[in-house]
C-alpha cells in the first residue's frame, strides 16, 4: 500500500520527488545525469538519517499510530508459523478488536493475543479502531488458562488507544474484565511475553501486559494516558499534546530507562512500515530468544520473579 | 435493631468549624450546616445524599475505637519524571498536602470492626482526587501483603478520579501491583471486600476495586471506566438513565449489595463473619 507521509517526513518526501523526477527526465531526453543523481541519493539518506535518528516523542507517538504500520495479525502470521484464530469468550461474543489464537514462534508452541486495528473504513469498523470491549480480554484470559493447562507459553501483541469507553463496554463491565486480568496473570502458571508493537493505551494496553517481560518495539509507546488527553487536562489544550508526550516519558528508551520495561526492539529506520520483512522477523528473534531463557526457569521461580518485577514499580519516599 | 453505634474516641481531635459554613446538598438543595453534616457522616439529613467523606472520618467511622494501627504514614510522593504542565507536581503535591492535611490520597492500617481483625484501605477524593500514584499502590499492596501474611481479611474503600498522570506509567503500574498482591491474598483463602464510593473510575475501578470477593458501593456514587464526557463524545449515543451509578451496576451484575453509608460498618462485620474463618 502507499504510505501516508507524517508532517515531519516532508524532507525525506521532497527528496524523494526530486530524484524521481530527475531519473523519468533523463530517460526520456537521454542524458547521462548519474553525478548529480548520486549527489541527491546521498542528500537523501542523510536527510533520512537526521530526522529518523532524532525522533521526539510525539513524532514517535506519529508513527506508531501509522496506518501502514504492521499490525497484530500480520505478526502473528509472519513472526509467527502456522496461526490458527480462536474466537470468543464463551460468555457473550468475539471481540474482532483482540483477535487471538494457537501459534507458533521458534521452536514455541503458543496462545497469542492481541489488539488489532484495521487499515481503511471498512476495517477500522470491524476491528474498532483496536479498542476492545470486556469480551476482548476475557477471551484472552480464556486463552492463557487454555495455555496453562497444555504448557503453552503466552504471548501478547499490545497495540490499542484505550479500551473502549462505551455503554456497552460499561454495562458489561470493562474495568472488572480488565482488573481480572491484572490478578490472574501475575500468577498465570506459564512463561508470558507482552510486546507493545504501536499504541500502549493505559489500561487496556495493560489489561494484557501483566508479563515475565514486556517488550517494546521501537516506536511505540507506552503511557498512562494520551499525550492529547494529558494536554487537554494539564495543558488545557490538545494542541500541547508534543509537551505531554515528552512529560509522559512513553518512549521504549524513556521506559527501559525508568526500569519498567525489558528491551526495546529496534526497527528499521522511519519504522516499521519502511520495511515490514524487517520488522517482523526482529519481533520473531526477540520473542524467541526470551521465551527460550523463560522456559528454562522451574515455575516456581518465574512467579517470584514475575510478582518481584511487578511489585518493585513505585517511587516514594518518607518509608 | 442497633445499627450502627458510634465509635466513642471523636472528642480529642478538632471538630470545631467556624459558624456560618453551609453546604447546599446538591441532590435535594437544603443547606446543611457543615458540623452538622459532618456528624452525620457526611450524609445529607434530609435526602440521604452521600457527599465526599474524608478518609481520617471513615476511618474514625468504621473501626472500633482505639483500635486503628496506622501503616506507612509518612509515605510521601515523589516527582520522578519532573513533571511540568501548568503547575508542577511538586507544587501539587504540597498544595493539596496543605488543604488536606494528608500526606497522599490512602490511609492504611490494621484494624478490629466489631472485634474482627483486618487490614483496612480508605482512599480520600479531596487529595488529588484520589489518584493512584506509587504512594496509593505501595501502600495498598504493603497492606495487603501485611494481611496475607497475618492471614487478615482486607477492606479497601475506593474513590479514585483514576491514575495519577503525573507519575506517568510508573502510576499505571500500580495497578498490576495491587492486583498481584491481592492475587497471592486470594490464593490463601483470605476473603477481600471492596467498598466502592463516589466516583470511583479509571485505573482505580479498572485494578483491585472491581475484583473483591464481595463488591459494595455506597448509593448513587458513581462508578465506571470512563467519564460519560468521554464516552458521549466517542459514541454520539445518549447514555441511559442511571448510567455508571452504583444501583446501574448492581443490577448489570458487579455490585453485590448497595450499602447506606451509617450500615456500612455491620454489614462489613457480618460478611467478614461469613468468609473469614480464624482456626
Ligand atoms: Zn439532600
Amino acid at each position: 500500500m502507499k504510505l501516508q507521509p507524517l508532517e515531519f517526513e516532508k524532507p525525506v518526501l521532497d527528496l524523494e520527488a526530486k530524484l524521481a523526477d530527475l531519473r523519468s527526465s533523463s530517460a526520456a531526453n537521454d542524458i547521462n545525469i548519474e553525478a548529480e543523481a548520486a549527489k541527491l541519493e546521498e542528500k537523501l539518506e542523510k536527510t533520512r538519517h537526521e530526522i529518523y535518528t532524532k525522533l521526539t516523542p510525539w513524532q514517535r507517538v506519529q508513527i506508531a499510530r501509522h496506518p501502514a504500520r504492521p499490525f497484530a495479525l500480520d505478526y502473528m502470521q509472519l513472526s509467527f508459523t502456522d496461526f490458527v484464530e480462536l474466537h470468543g469468550d464463551r460468555l457473550f461474543g468475539d471481540d474482532s478488536a483482540m483477535p487471538g489464537g494457537l501459534a507458533t514462534i521458534g521452536k514455541h508452541k503458543c496462545t497469542v493475543i492481541g489488539h488489532q486495528k484495521g487499515r481503511d473504513t471498512k476495517e477500522n469498523l470491524k476491528r474498532n479502531f483496536g479498542s476492545a470491549h470486556p469480551e476482548g480480554y476475557r477471551k484472552a484470559l480464556r486463552l492463557m488458562r487454555m495455555g496453562e493447562k497444555f504448557g503453552l507459553p503466552f504471548v501478547s501483541l499490545i497495540d490499542t488507544p484505550g479500551a473502549y469507553p462505551g455503554v456497552g463496554a460499561e454495562e458489561r463491565h470493562i474495568s472488572e474484565a480488565i482488573a481480572l486480568n491484572l490478578r490472574e496473570m501475575m500468577a498465570l502458571k506459564t512463561p508470558t511475553v507482552a510486546v507493545v508493537i504501536g499504541e500502549g493505551g493505559s489500561g487496556g494496553a495493560l489489561g494484557i501486559g501483566v508479563a515475565d517481560r514486556v517488550l517494546m518495539l521501537e516506536n511505540s509507546y507506552y503511557s498512562v494516558i494520551s499525550p492529547e488527553g494529558c494536554a487537554a487536562i494539564l495543558w488545557k489544550h490538545r494542541k500541547h499534546a508534543p509537551e505531554a508526550a515528552e512529560a509522559l516519558k512513553l518512549t521504549g528508551q524513556d521506559l527501559l530507562g525508568l526500569g519498567l520495561i525489558d528491551e526495546v526492539i529496534s526497527e528499521p529506520l522511519g519504522g516499521a512500515h519502511q520495511d515490514q520483512t524487517a520488522a517482523v522477523l526482529n519481533l520473531r528473534l526477540a520473542v524467541t530468544k526470551h521465551l527460550d531463557e523463560l522456559s528454562e526457569q522451574p515455575l516456581e521461580q518465574l512467579l517470584e520473579t514475575r510478582y518481584a518485577k511487578f511489585r518493585k514499580f513505585g517511587e516514594f519516599a518518607g518509608a | 435493631m442497633s445499627i450502627f453505634s458510634r465509635p466513642s474516641f471523636y472528642s480529642d481531635k478538632k471538630r470545631e468549624l467556624p459558624t456560618g459554613l453551609w453546604q447546599k446538598c446538591p441532590a435535594c438543595s437544603e443547606l446543611i450546616h457543615n458540623l452538622e453534616l459532618q456528624q452525620n457522616f457526611r450524609v445529607c439529613p434530609r435526602c440521604d445524599h452521600h457527599f465526599v467523606q474524608p478518609a481520617t472520618e471513615r476511618v474514625e467511622m468504621l473501626v472500633d475505637a482505639e483500635t486503628f494501627e496506622e501503616h506507612d504514614a509518612n509515605m510521601v510522593s515523589v516527582d520522578t519524571l519532573k513533571f511540568t504542565g501548568q503547575a508542577s507536581y511538586t507544587e501539587r503535591l504540597r498544595s493539596y498536602q496543605k488543604k488536606t492535611g494528608l500526606k497522599d490520597a490512602v490511609l492504611t492500617g490494621f484494624c478490629q470492626i466489631q472485634g474482627l481483625k483486618l487490614g483496612l484501605a480508605v482512599m480520600d477524593f479531596n487529595f488529588i482526587a484520589a489518584t493512584m500514584g506509587s504512594v496509593v499502590g505501595e501502600k495498598l499492596t504493603r497492606l495487603i501483603e501485611r494481611s496475607t501474611q497475618e492471614r487478615l481479611p482486607v477492606v479497601i474503600v475506593s474513590a479514585s478520579g483514576g491514575a495519577r498522570m503525573y507519575e506517568g506509567a510508573i502510576s499505571l503500574m500500580q495497578m498490576a501491583k495491587t492486583c498481584g498482591a491481592l492475587s497471592r491474598h486470594s490464593a490463601k483463602r483470605l476473603p477481600y471486600i471492596s467498598v466502592m464510593t463516589h466516583p470511583t473510575t479509571g485505573g482505580v475501578s479498572a485494578s483491585f476495586a472491581t475484583v473483591g470477593d464481595v463488591n459494595l458501593a455506597e448509593p448513587r456514587a458513581m462508578v465506571g471506566f470512563a467519564g460519560p464526557r468521554v464516552i458521549r463524545e466517542t459514541t454520539h449515543q445518549d447514555l441511559p438513565a442511571g448510567f455508571q451509578t452504583a444501583e446501574f451496576l448492581r443490577d448489570h451484575g458487579l455490585v453485590d449489595q448497595i450499602v447506606h453509608r451509617k450500615q456500612m460498618r455491620e454489614t462489613l462485620h457480618r460478611l467478614l463473619s461469613y468468609l473469614h474463618n480464624i482456626q
